[in-house]
């Protein structure tokens, strides 16, 4: 039952255009820092570029796919009109109006500081407050998805809350947390020095601060795609969820684990003692417990399909599954990629081995694999089977999306397996340009030609999918019927309450953030080193 | 389907799914258990420790004042590099050391967030301002090393490349003999 369709368009064409905006952005950075680029008179501009893009992909892009899409499964999972739609839009606007207060800046070269902050750079105050409003903007969201639920709860006392809203309002919290760390980084720390109320800022503690958000932030982009994963995929493919239980713990270790990790990008640091980066190092490997267990609920979700459509054998039934179908394109394309980075991600995440590849191009190969690979294909996908019920007009050109994903795919892997590989050889991250024509540096210009040749490919399997759902607007009316969701095997009956609920679960997240984060933050806060602010584009 | 059938598929299901949940679990206690022998037994763990400075007075008194960076000899027969990043270059530009010799760097930021990267070698570490990393190095090839700065650092960060140069153990000596701190510098 969707009935608040413009509102969950709305989110997801203001998402795919910024995208797209993004992207351009991105396979210009691509090639202009390869060595089929000349080099830029003026560098600054590539880290506009790079903080436009960075910023977009970071906090509006995945955001508004995440709330556009909870949006549609609270109504057609709960079967209930949306509450506080008003509220929703309010949300909407703030992010619209956040969106542009931050560009601004960023165009005009006023906040090249990266979406990263760091601090002491600082930008213009415009830049951080439309950041907040974006981040605002998404805690009504988090806020309605909440009330939604409890809604639902009063009308079906005891009732299993359907998975797909079982894990989209988990999602929402992960957010409203994980958001909190940049939000005291930026409205205690940047802001202030910003606003020239102070001029001194501890740069320590603003990156522990950050890592509380830049870690479980992925998961909070991930979570529509794992919801994609459990309770679309098995539905489109004709098949089954293998366990309800399982997805329900999966989302739910999401939840807990995702948060206290993130030191884990201090390793190389030095404001952070050995215990707590070891200590978050052994929590981080937690997290690739859920993704295990994801990637066994869904292959077995996928068998049960295969076999219902009458394949056979060990590995026989993977023949018979719908290969034509661009959902079972992009689940496929989706794990290969998921599998490649969360490989690397091990490496990141070691205690050991992090130091060989920390801040090349390495990091920045693995997680454009990840998030735009594993988990913007998905986004992908979302889009295609939501579509026709947000539009009622069908999205004729199967044949064009199968060949949007493969493209997607393909330019993927070209642009970052030779970005690992640079990184394996101590390529920095984040430079305007490279004196290719130094020795030690001329073996690393053959795998930037061909990571900026995917950037490219890229780009026009971007381009297609906007033309796909800009024609879908216009394709021929059709009946979508209602939109469901997968159900699993065995359908459960009631479901115990630490897996109905999620209270215990936030309580629990915040509990161990305290652990793992407290002591180091407060440490930090009362060591006093804080040091003089730079302001960049003061020039 | 009776519900005997269904019973059964119910339990294998939930006994398949439990196997490869423990084996999940053994793959990821392994994992941090060898991290935690390699850390404990190898030594091989990140910075442990916390050291602050002031970056506003660095260049006035201290550790890291102009005339103590570089390259020293130790009486151990070690030797502690002092080197600072600041935008955007590294003091000293090039650092030279012996080879096959058990190195400390120490070194911090005067200004914003650096990084210090020696190609072709796992020395990665930031520079935080305010803080002091310290990270022990070792050479066991002679040569150039590319010594770019790995993190963002404004505008300028693209050409913020220094050098470690690997020389002779007894080159090295010999030209520790004069005193003072060594860098490329007079090679």
């Amino acid at each position: 039952m969707l009935v608040n369709r413009k509102l969950i368009l709305a989110h997801f064409w203001l998402a795919f255009a910024v995208f797209g905006v993004a992207l351009t952005l991105g396979a210009w950075q691509m090639f202009i820092r390869s060595p089929l680029g000349t080099w830029l008179s003026n560098p600054e501009l590539y880290y506009r570029s790079l903080t436009a893009h960075g910023t977009v992909m970071g906090y509006v892009f995945p955001t508004l796919v995440a709330m556009g899409f909870g949006y549609a499964i609270s109504e057609s999972a709960l079967e209930q009109r949306l509450v506080g739609v008003r509220w929703a839009w309010t949300g909407f606007w703030l992010i619209v109006a956040g969106s542009i207060m931050a560009v601004i800046p960023i165009a005009l070269g006023r906040a090249s500081v990266l979406y990263t902050f760091y601090p002491p750079l600082i930008g213009n105050i415009f830049y951080y407050l439309g950041v907040v409003l974006v981040v605002v903007g998404s805690w009504i969201w988090v806020a309605l998805m909440s009330i939604n639920l409890r809604i639902w709860r009063k009308a079906h006392p005891g009732a299993p809350v359907p998975l797909a809203m079982f894990a989209n309002v988990a999602g929402s919290y992960l957010w409203a947390w994980t958001a909190v760390g940049a939000a005291l980084e930026l409205l205690l720390q940047i802001i202030p020095v910003a606003a020239g109320l102070k001029n001194t800022i501890d740069a320590g503690l603003a990156r522990v601060f950050f890592s509380w958000t830049l870690h479980a932030i992925v998961y909070f982009w991930l979570m529509p795609t794992y919801i994609a994963y459990y309770t679309i995929v098995p539905r489109a493919i004709g098949g089954r969820v293998y366990s309800d239980s399982m997805a329900r713990i999966s989302f739910i270790l999401f939840l807990v684990v995702a948060m206290p990790i993130g030191m884990h990008h201090t390793f190389a640091d030095p404001q952070v003692g050995a215990g707590f980066k070891f200590i978050h190092s052994a929590f981080t490997a937690l997290v690739a417990l859920p993704t295990l267990l994801t990637v066994f609920t869904i292959c077995a979700s996928v068998e049960i399909a295969a076999r219902l459509r009458g394949g056979r054998g060990l590995f026989g039934w993977l023949r018979a599954l719908p290969w034509d179908n661009p959902m079972m394109l992009a689940l496929a394309f989706s794990f290969v990629m998921l599998g490649f980075g969360g490989a690397g991600g091990l490496i990141n995440m070691s205690y050991q081995l992090d130091a060989s590849i920390h801040n090349t191009q390495w990091i920045t190969g693995h997680f454009h694999l990840i998030f735009g690979g594993a988990i913007v294909i998905m986004y992908f996908a979302i889009a295609y089977d939501l579509w026709p019920h947000l539009t009622g007009r069908e999205l004729i050109d199967v044949r064009l999306i199968r060949t949007q994903l493969w493209l997607w795919f393909i330019g993927m892997v070209v642009t970052t397996f030779p970005w690992h590989w640079v990184g394996i050889l101590g390529m920095p991250r984040r430079m305007a340009y490279f004196d290719f024509a130094d020795p030690a540096i001329a073996p690393q210009a053959l795998s930037v030609i061909f990571s900026a040749i995917g950037g490219f490919v890229l780009l026009t399997s971007g381009i297609m999918f906007i033309v796909i759902l800009a024609r879908g607007m216009r394709a021929p009316q059709v009946d979508a019927g209602a939109y469901r969701f997968a159900v699993a095997v065995h359908q459960p009956a009631t479901v115990p309450v630490a897996l109905n609920t999620h209270a215990l679960w936030v309580a629990l997240m915040i509990a161990l953030t305290i652990t793992n984060y407290g002591y180091p933050i407060l440490n930090l806060a009362t060591t006093g080193t804080s040091v003089p602010a730079v302001y960049v584009g003061a020039q | 389907m009776s519900t005997g059938q269904a019973h059964g598929s119910v339990e294998v299901a939930a006994r398949v799914e439990r196997r490869w949940a423990t084996i999940a679990v053994i793959i990821i206690v392994g994992m941090a258990l060898l991290a935690a022998f390699a850390g404990i037994h190898r030594a091989t763990m990140p910075q442990p420790r916390v050291e602050t400075t002031d970056p506003s007075r660095i260049h006035l008194s201290g550790e890291f004042v102009e005339s103590n960076l570089g390259s020293v000899l130790e009486a151990n027969g070690n030797v502690t590099v002092r080197a600072i990043g600041q935008q955007y270059s590294f003091t000293p530009a090039c650092i030279v050391v012996p080879v096959d010799t058990p190195i400390t760097l120490r070194a911090t930021s005067a200004d914003v967030v650096h990084g210090i990267l020696v190609q072709g070698t796992n020395v990665n570490t930031m520079l935080v301002p305010g803080y002091i990393s310290e990270q022990l190095m070792r050479f066991t090839k002679t040569g150039d090393y590319l010594m770019p700065c790995q993190e963002f650092c404004s505008f300028g960060h693209e050409g913020m490349w220094g050098k470690i140069k690997v020389i002779d153990k007894t080159d090295f000596a010999n030209r520790a003999k004069a005193g003072g701190r060594l860098s490329c510098v007079g090679q």
